[in-house]
Parts: structure tokens; C-alpha cells; sequence
């Protein structure tokens, strides 16, 4: 089953618990950082009078793994988006194209990698929770199977509608995402994007990629075709003409 | 351009120009490799790509396209009487793609894996089709630009090889181009969000491919100004001309295409409006699509050497204009910061600039580039002579000369 994280801004007191905790677990180098870096890969952010968490959503249709040109990214059936740094070439089209700004980049160094909330894989697969999910001190974040967290959403805004805005950010979001957010004022105020459709972005670029290989084929037959033609003409001509390639001109040149 | 003769012993201006931009380059890479990307370039993780993939990359690839168009033309449809410009055009075509190639070798965070791409796949990235598109289109550009060297030290039976496999590797070599072209304008597809409406559109592709076959023209029209001036080599005017006219109706359609693209995102109020973005496309419409098309409507003006070279600058100038405003300009409002790049980043683009016109200066002295008879009595005097206008052969004097006046 696919698992995610469900984020409450109404019940975070921003201690920054989580920050800390994620980088102990991934051996990331403090401090941590204002937003996130390459080596910061969740902060916490005062916006509107509310918390809100920024970390990676764990696209359910990941952007990034559909524009990564060697496969570094790529979307387990755990749940989270991992990244083989080992694979990468440093194209940074992922951080260009994310539509949630997340994939961040080693700037300051020589061979650099990128870096990204990688949502705990290794400790999901021994069977416990992720870092932040499992130290934060009020719930804020709470990790589970995605559908039980989406089921958890929906009956937080029911029983109590004044509390929250009426929506589960990531439900639908670019297809949807494995991190969800709560929040009691409205996401843009929170600097998330609102502007997103909700079909998944890669279908932008594969609805054009998926056509090519059979206009490969068309276009090679079709130029052939007219190579065919046109060398055919000039061979006509040329022995019309009498003297081996006397009229210089092809089909397009009316001159004699 | 001064006719009289320079002191053989010291070196020309554009010779002490070429070694200074070369030095400075040298140093900036050494930076670059040592320290990292932040070290040399303004890149951010809300701007991650920036004059190397703009101009570099987009342009570069862009501005080379004259070479698969002139292939088009003279071998599939036959028309031989372009066949002179077939060769400074894959030379074009050829360096081009080699800048390409070692502009990403800087821009890429790990260059020395450039060669994943061949071995792990991801078919649903454009950056996979385009990476792949490149690397074997410079592979057939290699070919068709081989027999130039073929010729020039008498291997005749390869160059006759060679020759009979020209038709499938001109159509390969079609698609190829075809395809990446296009698949430049995809990269930007997936971020529908970022790029301001007056450049984002479905139309993506089909823009960048189109305004690539005018460019490319243009740019065979400048390189030959170009090439005539430093090299004493260039193009009839009785072919450039046509060329001209050729590039007229690439423009025309391009311009039709983007207003169609704004009219259906909704942005052609924008495009009137006096903010940032609007001037820009003001600026890269008015200078790169308008006032070319209308120069070139005029038969005076297409018929002189220097009405078709300012209308071809222009047009070329439009076209980086607009690859500049995809790749940095229509993302600033959305990546909240400016992109301004360092002094160091321009040094690397025209540092790889330098050496692919010095390249070019190299082919043109020792191999038979241009048509036989503008070729100069002294050859071989080493790169110095390279950008010596006085070594300038004397030629026949262009069809259209006497209009300059």
C-alpha cells in the first residue's frame, strides 16, 4: 500500500522538531536553513498566522520523474520519490519543471547532487514511519496509507468547519500527491500554488512524446518519397535534355 | 574595413581579441570545475538554468538548423542550384552542435556522466528524446562533413562511399532535427505555471521548430557577411537572395503561428500592456518578426547585400531574442527573483563563440568550404591569419556590390 504524510497546520506550534529530525536521519549538515536547500529538505514557515511544513509532496504522477532523462527519480510503490544520486548528470530539469519548487541543488560544490525530502524510504521499509512524522509533539504530522489519511481529512473538516478550510491540498493537485495539507486559511496564503490542474503534469510533455515514433515513420517515408520523386524529374529532364546534367535547375526552377 | 596592408609581425585586433577571450575562458572553466556551478554562474534553485541553456543550447541548436533545411532543399527536393551553400552550412551546422555539445559539458552539474543518457532511459523525458536527437544528429552532421576533408587530401573512394549513402543520412538527418528542434520548445511544456502566458502555448513545439528554419536561413545570409569580411569567403548574392526570400515566408509563418498561440492562451492583451514582459515581446516581435518580413518585402532592399544582411541580423536577433524569453525572461515573475548572468558565465558562452568562429576561419582556409573561386593564393599562416583582413584574396566582385553605393 502507498503511504503519505497528512499535514495539519492547525495543530502546528512550528518548534521545528521535525526540521531537526530529518536531518539527523538523512546525515544532513546543520543549521537548518530558512527555506529548503540541498541540505535543508523540510522547514517549517510562519505565513498568515498559520504553520505550514515545505517538503517534498510525493507527487502521485511525479513531474520530476517524468523529466528526468536518466531515470534518477523515480516513484516507489512505497510511496515515496526517491532519487539515485548515482544516476544523475546534473541536468536540474527537475528543479525547473516541480511544480512545488522542490527538488533543490549542491551549488557550492564541485560534484554536485541534488537534494530532497525522500519521504524516510529506507525507514518505511522496515516498517516504521517517518522521521518527522514519528518526533512531532502534536500530530501536526501524521503518517499512514494515503487513502486512511484522506478518509482522516475529510472527517477533520466535517467535525469541525470553522476550524478549516474546506479542502485537502494534494487531494487532487497536479493528480494528486502522498503528502496532504490542512490548513485554516486559504493555501495561497500559505505560498502553496492554487494554480495547478489536476491532471498530472507529465501528461503535458508524454501526450507530445507518445506521438513520435509513428511520425518517425511517416516522415521517413514521406521524405524518401519526395527524394524518390524529384530525383526521378531531374533524371527525366537530364535525358530529355540530352546533355548529362545540362539544365542545373530542380522542380522548383523555372529558369531553363 | 580598412584595405590597407598591416605589419605581417604583429597581430591584428581580432587575433589579440581571440587570445584575450581565450585566456579569461580558460580561467573561468578551471573555476567552474574546481568550485562548482555557484561559483561562476548567478544559477539558483528558483533559476536553475540559465544563459548556458538559453543561449547556448536553445539558440545554438536553433541558429545551426540551416543545415538540415539546406539538405532538405538541395538533396530530397532536388533543387541543385542551392548546392554552394551546402557546405558552409553543415560546417555552420557541425560547429554549431560541437558548441552545443561543450556548453553542456559546463552546464551540466556532473558532465563526465554525460553518457547516461545512453544507458539508463527514461523514453517519458523530452530531455531524453532531445539528448539522444543530439547526439546523433551530431553523428550525421560528422558525416556530411567529412567528405569536405575527404576531398581535401584525395581519398576519393571513401568520399564516393560516402556519397552514396548521403540520401538515407540527409532524411535521418531531416527527422532528427526535426524532432529535437521541436523538442526544445517541449522542455517548457511541463511548466505551465511558471512561464508567463505570453510564452507559454501548446504551441510550443511547433513555434520552436518554425522560427529555427528562419533562423537558420538568417543565419546562412550573416555567416556568409560574416565569413566574406574576416575570411574573404561568402555566398553569391544570386543565391543569397532567394535564401531571403525563403526566410521571409519562415517568419511570416512563425509570426502568424505566435499570435495565433497568444490569441488562444488569452495573452494578447498582454502583449500590449507596458509591463516587463510585454516591452520584452514588443521588443523581440517588433525587431524579430515585423520589421524583417517588412524590409525583405521590399525588392530594393532584398536585392542589396546590405538591406538582406540587416534584415537576416535582425532576425537572428529576434530569435535569441525569443529563446531568451522562454528560457529566462517569462520565468522571472514566477521564480520571484531576476536572472542577471555573471561576467563569468557570458565569458564561457562567447569564449565557445571565439573558438567556433576560429574553427570556422580553419575549415574555411583548408578545406573547400566555399566555391573555388574565391579562394586566396596565401594559405597557412596559422591562426593569426585567421581574422586578417588583409589576407583578404582578391574575388570577383558580388552580383549585388553595386547597390551598396
Amino acid at each position: 500500500m502507498s503511504h503519505g504524510l497528512l499535514f495539519d497546520s492547525t495543530r502546528c506550534i512550528g518548534c521545528g522538531a521535525c526540521s531537526a529530525a530529518c536531518k539527523e536521519q538523512n546525515g544532513l549538515p546543520l543549521p537548518i536553513e530558512k527555506e529548503t536547500t540541498a541540505y535543508t529538505w523540510t522547514v517549517v514557515e510562519s505565513r498568515a498566522g498559520a504553520n505550514v511544513r515545505r517538503l517534498c509532496m510525493h507527487c502521485l504522477s511525479p513531474t520530476c520523474v517524468s523529466v528526468c532523462p536518466v531515470g534518477a527519480m523515480r516513484k516507489t510503490a512505497a510511496g515515496p520519490v526517491v532519487y539515485d544520486s548515482k544516476l544523475c548528470i546534473g541536468c536540474r530539469y527537475c528543479i525547473m519543471a516541480c511544480p512545488f519548487g522542490v527538488p533543490k541543488y549542491q551549488w557550492d560544490r564541485a560534484v554536485p547532487v541534488v537534494g530532497k525530502c525522500v519521504l524516510c524510504a529506507p525507514r518505511l521499509a522496515a516498517g516504521q514511519p517517518t522521521a518527522c512524522a514519528a518526533v512531532c509533539p502534536t500530530g501536526a504530522t501524521a503518517f499512514g496509507e494515503r487513502e486512511a489519511l484522506v478518509r482522516e481529512a475529510r472527517a477533520r473538516i466535517a467535525s469541525e468547519p470553522g476550524r478549516y478550510v474546506d479542502h485537502v491540498y494534494g487531494l487532487e493537485e497536479a493528480g494528486g500527491t502522498s503528502v496532504l495539507l490542512l490548513a485554516g486559511v486559504p493555501f495561497a496564503r500559505l505560498g502553496l500554488r492554487t494554480d495547478l490542474p489536476n491532471e498530472p503534469m507529465p501528461m503535458l510533455t508524454w501526450r507530445v512524446l507518445a506521438g513520435l515514433p509513428d511520425g518517425i515513420a511517416v516522415g521517413a517515408v514521406l521524405l524518401l518519397g519526395v527524394h524518390w520523386i524529384t530525383k526521378r524529374r531531374a533524371e527525366v529532364r537530364r535525358a530529355e535534355g540530352g546533355a548529362d546534367g545540362a539544365p542545373p535547375g530542380g522542380p522548383g526552377e523555372p529558369r531553363p | 574595413m580598412p584595405q590597407a596592408a598591416r605589419r605581417p609581425d604583429r597581430p591584428g585586433f581580432w587575433t589579440t581579441a581571440f587570445f584575450v577571450i581565450l585566456a579569461v575562458f580558460l580561467g573561468v572553466a578551471v573555476l567552474r570545475f574546481t568550485r562548482g556551478l555557484g561559483a561562476v554562474t548567478a544559477l539558483s534553485d528558483r533559476f536553475p538554468w540559465g544563459l548556458w541553456i538559453g543561449f547556448d543550447i536553445l539558440c545554438g541548436v536553433g541558429l545551426a538548423a540551416g543545415a538540415f533545411t539546406i539538405m532538405a532543399v538541395v538533396h530530397l527536393f532536388n533543387i541543385r542550384r542551392f548546392e554552394p551553400v551546402v557546405r558552409p552550412t553543415v560546417l555552420t551546422g557541425f560547429l554549431g552542435y560541437l558548441f552545443v555539445v561543450f556548453a553542456l559539458l559546463f552546464d551540466l552539474g556532473q558532465p563526465w556522466r554525460i553518457w547516461h543518457a545512453i544507458v539508463f532511459w527514461n523514453p517519458h523525458s523530452v530531455m531524453f528524446e532531445v539528448a539522444w536527437c543530439v547526439m546523433l544528429y551530431t553523428a550525421v552532421l560528422a558525416l556530411e562533413f567529412v567528405p569536405m576533408v575527404l576531398e581535401r587530401f584525395g581519398f576519393e573512394r571513401l568520399r564516393r562511399i560516402m556519397h552514396d549513402v548521403s540520401t538515407p543520412l540527409v532524411v535521418l538527418g531531416v527527422l532528427l532535427s526535426t524532432l529535437h528542434q521541436s523538442s526544445l520548445g517541449s522542455l517548457y511544456l511541463i511548466v505551465p505555471e511558471k512561464l508567463h502566458p505570453l510564452w507559454y502555448s501548446p504551441m510550443l513545439p511547433l513555434l520552436f521548430y518554425v522560427s529555427a528554419i528562419g533562423a537558420g536561413l538568417g543565419m546562412i545570409i550573416v555567416e556568409s557577411q560574416l565569413s566574406g569580411r574576416a575570411f574573404g569567403r561568402e555566398l553569391e548574392m544570386d543565391l543569397l537572395e532567394p535564401l531571403g526570400r525563403a526566410m521571409v515566408v519562415a517568419l511570416a509563418v512563425f509570426g502568424v503561428l505566435r499570435l495565433q498561440s497568444l490569441w488562444h492562451a488569452g495573452a494578447l492583451p498582454l502583449a500590449l500592456q507596458p509591463t516587463y514582459e510585454g516591452r520584452m515581446f514588443q521588443l523581440e516581435f517588433g525587431m524579430g518578426v515585423v520589421l524583417p518580413v517588412a524590409l525583405l518585402l521590399v525588392p530594393r532592399v532584398r536585392g542589396s547585400q546590405a538591406g538582406l544582411v540587416t534584415a537576416a541580423t535582425l532576425a537572428v536577433l529576434g530569435f535569441i531574442m525569443h529563446r531568451l524569453d522562454v528560457s529566462v525572461t517569462g520565468l522571472e515573475r514566477a521564480a520571484g527573483v531576476r536572472y542577471v548572468p555573471t561576467w563569468m558565465e557570458v565569458v564561457v558562452s562567447v569564449g565557445l563563440v571565439a573558438i567556433g568562429f576560429a574553427a570556422f576561419g580553419l575549415a574555411v582556409r583548408y578545406l573547400p568550404v566555399f566555391p573555388e573561386h574565391a579562394r586566396p593564393p596565401a594559405a597557412g599562416r596559422g591562426l593569426g591569419a585567421l581574422a586578417a583582413p588583409a589576407t583578404r584574396a582578391p574575388r570577383p566582385a558580388p552580383p549585388g556590390g553595386e547597390e551598396e553605393a
